[in-house]
Formats: C-alpha cells, structure tokens, sequence
C-alpha cells in the first residue's frame, strides 16, 4: 500500500506546552484510521499542522505520489492538493442553501476569475443532488443550511468534504451530538467514504469507533502511545493506565 | 433550477425601474427640460445622492457581503473627485488663459500658456509650477482612466499589506481608518500638489460647454443614474452567482472557505479593489456636481457615514444600501440645511443644525439594537420573509458575521 501522508518526527510548542512532541504519522490511500486519546493529547492540533494552520517548530509532512512537503504550503494550497478537513463543530455557510454550500465546495477551480464566471452546469446540479441524496438532504436542498438540525449539519458538511473530492478526509469528532441512529448513518457515510479516500476520523467515543473497525491510533501527551487493530490497543498496559483507566 | 439572472433576482429589476421612473420625474420636473418644479440646485443635490448611493452599494458589497468593515472608502471616493476635478480645473483655466493672453499683440507660446494656467491653479499655494501628479491633466482619457487606476491600485497596495498578514475585524477598520486620515492629512499640505486645504474649486464649469447649469445639472443625474444602476447590476450579478457564496461565506466564516481551498486573501483583496474602483466613479460623478472638493471631504468620518448609511439601510442586501444612503443624506441636507423647523423649548431652542447628528447617532444606535435588518428589513415585511429562530446563534464566527436578527429565509 502506496503511503499518501507522511509525519515524522513534529513537534509543536505553543507557549512552552509541548502540544505534539516528535509525532510521527502514516497513512495510506483508501485507509480508514481512528485517532483517540484524552483531552489534550494534541489530536486536533495534529490536524492543524496537516491542513497548514500550524506550522510546527520541527519535523517533515510529506503528501503525495510526489512526496511534496505541505508544510511550505498555506491552507488554501493544501486543500487543493486534496486534503479536507471537518471541524468539530459543524461548520458549514449558514446564510446560504443546502446547494450552494455542496455548489462552494465542488471540485472546480478555484481562482476567482474562474468562480466568477462559473455558472453551474446539469453536471454539476446533478452531482450535487447525488451527494445531497447520499447525506440525506435531498429534500432539503433549497433550504437555508442555517435551518438544519445539528445532525443534518454534520453531514452536510461531509458532504461538501466529499464534493471536495479529496484524497484525505480529516473528520475532528462527527458523531458528537448525534442520536444514535444519526450515529448510524454518519458511520456509513465515513465507511464508504473510505472505500475509495484515506479517512482519519479522531473521536472520543469508543463505541462509535468500535463500529468503525478500523485500525488505531491512541495519542497521548503529543505523541503516539499505541497503534493497531481496537482490541489490541485497549489490551496494551499504556493505554489502560492513561486513558480508558480513567 | 436553471433559471436566468432577473427571474432569481427580481428585485434588481424593481430597482432599475424605480430608478429609471425616478430618473425621468425629475428630468419632467427640472427647470432644464421640464416644467420648472425642481429647483437645479435641487436636482444637483439629487443627483450627488444618487452617486452617494452608488458607494453605499460598494460599501455594502465590502462591509455587508464580505464582512470586511472598512472604513476607508471615503479616500477612493475623494481620490476619484480629485482625478477628475484635476482636468476640469486645467482645462477651464487653459481656456481662460488662451482667452486673455489672445489680447496681447504677439500669440502667446506654448509654454507662456502654460505658465499662466499654473499661476492661475497654484497662485493661492504660492507656487506656479505644475507637480508631477498634474502630468496627464491635459488629456480628459487620460485623466478618466486615472479616476480609477489611482484609487484602484492605493486599493490594490493597501489591501495587499493587510489582507496577507491577515488583519481583520476591528483592527482592519482601525487601520482604513488610518489611512483615510493619513491621506487628509496629506492632501491638507500646501505642497502636495493639489491645492492644500483650497481644494480644487469651480468643478460645475464644464470647460467648453455653453450650457447652462439647469442642463449641466440634469446631464449629471443621468449621468449618476446610469452608473448607479449599472453599478447595482454588476453589484447584483457578482454576489448572486459563485463568486457571491465565496465571499458570503469569507463573511461567515472565514476559516471554512479557506480550508476549502479558496485563497480567502485574494477575494478579500479582488472585492476591495473592486469596490474601491466603484466608489472612485461615485466621486468623480459627485464632485463635478458639488462643485467644489477639498481634503475635508476625506476625513476618517465621512467613511463612518457611509458605514452608518449602510447599517440603517440594511447591510446585505443592495437595496437596503441605497435606500439607506439616499434616506440618511436627504434628511441630513435638509436638516443641516436649515429647512427643518426649530424647536422652541422655552428654556432651550433645539437647532436641527447643531442637534442632527445627535438624532442621527440616536438612531444609529436605535437602528443596531432594534431593527438589525435596517429599512431594508421593511421590504421584508411586504413579502413576508421571516427572520429563522436560530436560538441566539450569530451565522459564523467571525466578525463581520450576520447578527441571528439580521439573517432571513
């Protein structure tokens, strides 16, 4: 299996707090991998150091069949070589509707000449009603996305993730606030999604990540403490004392 | 859901109706070509709102569409006065040179001509050499092209320094604020070039038109007329199509689009200058028809007036812009003007002179607080667009985020 992303040896100090201490990271293509740890143990700042809003004080990210560096690359340039991100929050164009936000994030160029002229084609209208289909929203597709449910917020914003068509999904948290059957749907959302992408979902709950079965990254103080399959990892002495003892 | 630009927009086509209805009412009323109801001085001042309206509609494509507060669009709107003011002013003072010195015995040189006409225009300075900046203000094209290239490109530099290193929300408006200063107080200098505190004078005369003012005046509405309503029509076409999502959600939050892949400091960028150009046509078609321009016309406050226009209008939607711009400056003129009754108190005389800005302040204020959606928000009430209940939430993070009262369905 080709490696697609590449972290070795980061680390990152925010106010004399080593928030990532010589983190190292790998994933390949169509990989879905859970990164779980206590509070503070650097998860979504490792996310930030990928997708360029931190910079690390030291270490390599290296992306790609080109082995480029992303860290001399800003967010809008790394999102174009095909990383999305999900915030924790859902995140998505409230002011706007459930089309347009899915229309924004479409794999199209991205220069403003381009957007200015751009006039969206059957095509495109078809593809959003697809992925629109996908998430459940298809109903909702000329609503304002500030009207949706918590739960239809995620998954909007996975689906704008997915017309993004990245090569590597970060989701930070999306089953958090969900009803278990939203739960349910969310994890067949990230399954398929990982048949043809590398996804890296970071997520508190051990039940939702049981559910994924999926390999598992365990951090702890900013570095990796344990990494395998979620039996394995809750089996290793480390991981009991620091994080599921608690 | 493919449908065309006025069926999705149909209050653009509202709005060049009444613009265009308005347009000729007045021309039927003037004393240039109608019946002589409306005063020219009148229609001037009709016609300079007209152009303040277009740079509510700029500033609320900046403030209220991309939630960049700037307080600066006063300079560009200025600068755009000064450009043209600069080839009206050679030009009449060339023609009144030529005209006195074809008294004289022997036909005057070239560079006598233009000896005098600097003497004329810097004689109150206390200079008579043309600056460098006076270079291309024999030629009315050359001219015109720099009522947009100079503010665009002050925009063009400006913009850059700040949007790359990612100033933004209050720091940002502090910093328009600065620079519309700075450059007051530059112009305010006697060797800058452009008349110090004197200003450029005499615009209304155009050089080599017999026409009266009634006619001149009339010219110039239609003239405001035009570029506002193109102005709102390329306004409404950029924000109703692709460009319109990216830069509604650079004001909701900004951090989303970037990790969209969407470069958020070039949009940011390409809007003010754009917006920046539209304001420098408002001025360069506003002050012909003031008359008169001077650094006063650039102080940080004027830019605030605009931001105050826009608020009681409603930012985010381009009629409340113009229908804010238009209400406030009317009422100001006529309260400034001296046409607004005093109120005797008995132990006090309120003057609408002195008391306008209070009440206009009081209802920037009342505007804020009660009705966030502006005057623009009445429309609203007509077609029954309700405000969505989102518990207090605001749209976004970021600052330039619509207020949960403000957004509609």
């Amino acid at each position: 299996m080709n490696t697609l992303l590449e972290v070795s040896g980061v680390s990152v100090t925010f106010d004399g707090f080593r928030a990532i201490n010589n983190l190292s990271f790998q994933i390949g293509d169509a990989e879905l991998r859970a990164v779980i740890g206590p509070n503070g143990a650097g998860k979504t700042t490792f996310m930030d150091i990928v997708t360029g809003k931190t910079r690390p004080d030291e270490g390599r990210v290296i992306w790609g069949d080109k082995s480029q560096s992303l860290l001399k690359m800003n967010e809008a340039k790394i999102a174009q070589a095909g990383i999305g991100r999900k915030f924790q929050k859902p995140t998505v164009f409230e002011d706007q509707t459930v089309q347009e936000n899915l229309l924004i994030a479409l794999k199209k160029p991205r220069g403003w000449l381009s957007v200015l002229m751009y006039r969206p084609s059957t095509a495109d209208l078809e593809k959003t009603a697809n992925l629109a289909q996908e998430i459940g929203l298809l109903d909702a597709l000329s609503r304002k996305s500030g009207e949706l449910s918590h739960g239809q917020k995620q998954w909007l914003e996975i689906g704008m993730l997915l017309a993004q068509e990245p090569r590597l999904l970060l989701v930070d948290e999306p089953a958090a606030g969900m009803t278990p059957q939203e739960r349910e749907h969310t994890t067949d959302l990230l399954l398929e999604a990982a048949k043809t992408r590398a996804v890296v979902v970071v997520e508190h709950d051990m039940e939702f990540v049981r559910r994924l079965n999926c390999k598992v990254t365990v951090l702890h103080e900013g570095s990796v403490l344990a990494e395998g399959s979620l039996d394995h990892v809750t089996s290793n002495q480390n991981v009991i004392d620091v994080y599921l003892g608690r | 859901m493919q449908r065309s630009f006025i069926a999705k927009n149909p209050s653009v086509l509202i709005f060049l109706a009444c613009l265009a209805l308005f347009t000729l009412i007045v021309t039927v009323l003037s004393e240039g070509f109608g019946v002589g109801v409306v005063s020219t001085s009148f229609v001037k001042t009709l016609g300079k709102t007209l152009c303040l309206c277009l740079v509510a509609v700029a500033m609320d494509l900046i403030w209220g569409f991309t939630g960049i507060l700037s307080l600066g669009h006063f300079a560009f709107f200025g600068l755009g006065g000064y450009m043209i003011g600069m080839w009206l002013m050679y030009e009449r003072t060339r023609l009144i040179v030529v005209e006195s010195l074809s008294q004289t015995e022997i036909p005057p040189t070239k560079s006598e001509i233009i000896d005098g006409i600097g003497n004329q225009i810097f004689g109150v300075v206390g200079s008579s050499d043309f600056p460098l900046i006076w270079a291309f203000s024999d030629s009315l094209f050359l001219q015109l092209a720099m009522v947009v290239l100079v503010p665009g490109l002050l925009a063009l530099v400006f913009g850059w320094l700040a949007f790359r290193s990612r100033v933004t929300g209050v720091y940002l408006s502090i910093l328009t604020q600065a620079m519309t200063l700075a450059l007051a107080l530059y112009l305010f200098q006697n060797d800058s070039g452009l008349r110090g505190n004197n200003g450029l004078s005499g615009l209304q005369n155009l050089p080599g038109v017999a026409a009266s003012q009634d006619e001149v005046s009339l010219w110039f509405l239609w003239a405001s007329a035009l570029a506002l309503g193109l102005g709102y029509l390329l306004a409404a076409w950029v924000v109703s199509g692709k460009l319109g999502s990216v830069i509604l959600g650079i004001r909701d939050n900004e951090a989303r689009v970037r990790f969209l892949g969407y470069s958020v400091e070039t949009y940011k960028l390409v809007v003010f200058t754009f917006t920046a150009c539209i304001a420098a046509i408002a001025g360069a078609l506003y002050y012909p028809q003031a008359g008169i321009i001077n650094p006063a016309e650039i102080a940080p406050i004027a830019s605030i007036y605009l931001a105050v226009w826009v608020a009681i209008g409603g930012r985010g939607r381009l009629y409340g812009a113009v229908i804010g711009a238009a209400f406030v400056s009317l009422l100001s003129t006529w309260f400034t003007g001296g046409q607004a009754p005093d109120i005797p108190l008995g132990f006090y005389t309120i003057k609408w002179v002195d008391w306008w800005l209070v009440l206009l302040g009081l209802s920037f204020v009342a505007v804020t607080l009660f009705t966030p959606k502006g005057m623009g928000g009445l429309v609203d009430l007509l077609t029954q667009r309700k405000s969505p209940n989102r518990h207090g939430a605001n749209l976004g993070p970021d600052d330039g985020a619509l207020r949960e009262q403000e957004a509609s369905q």
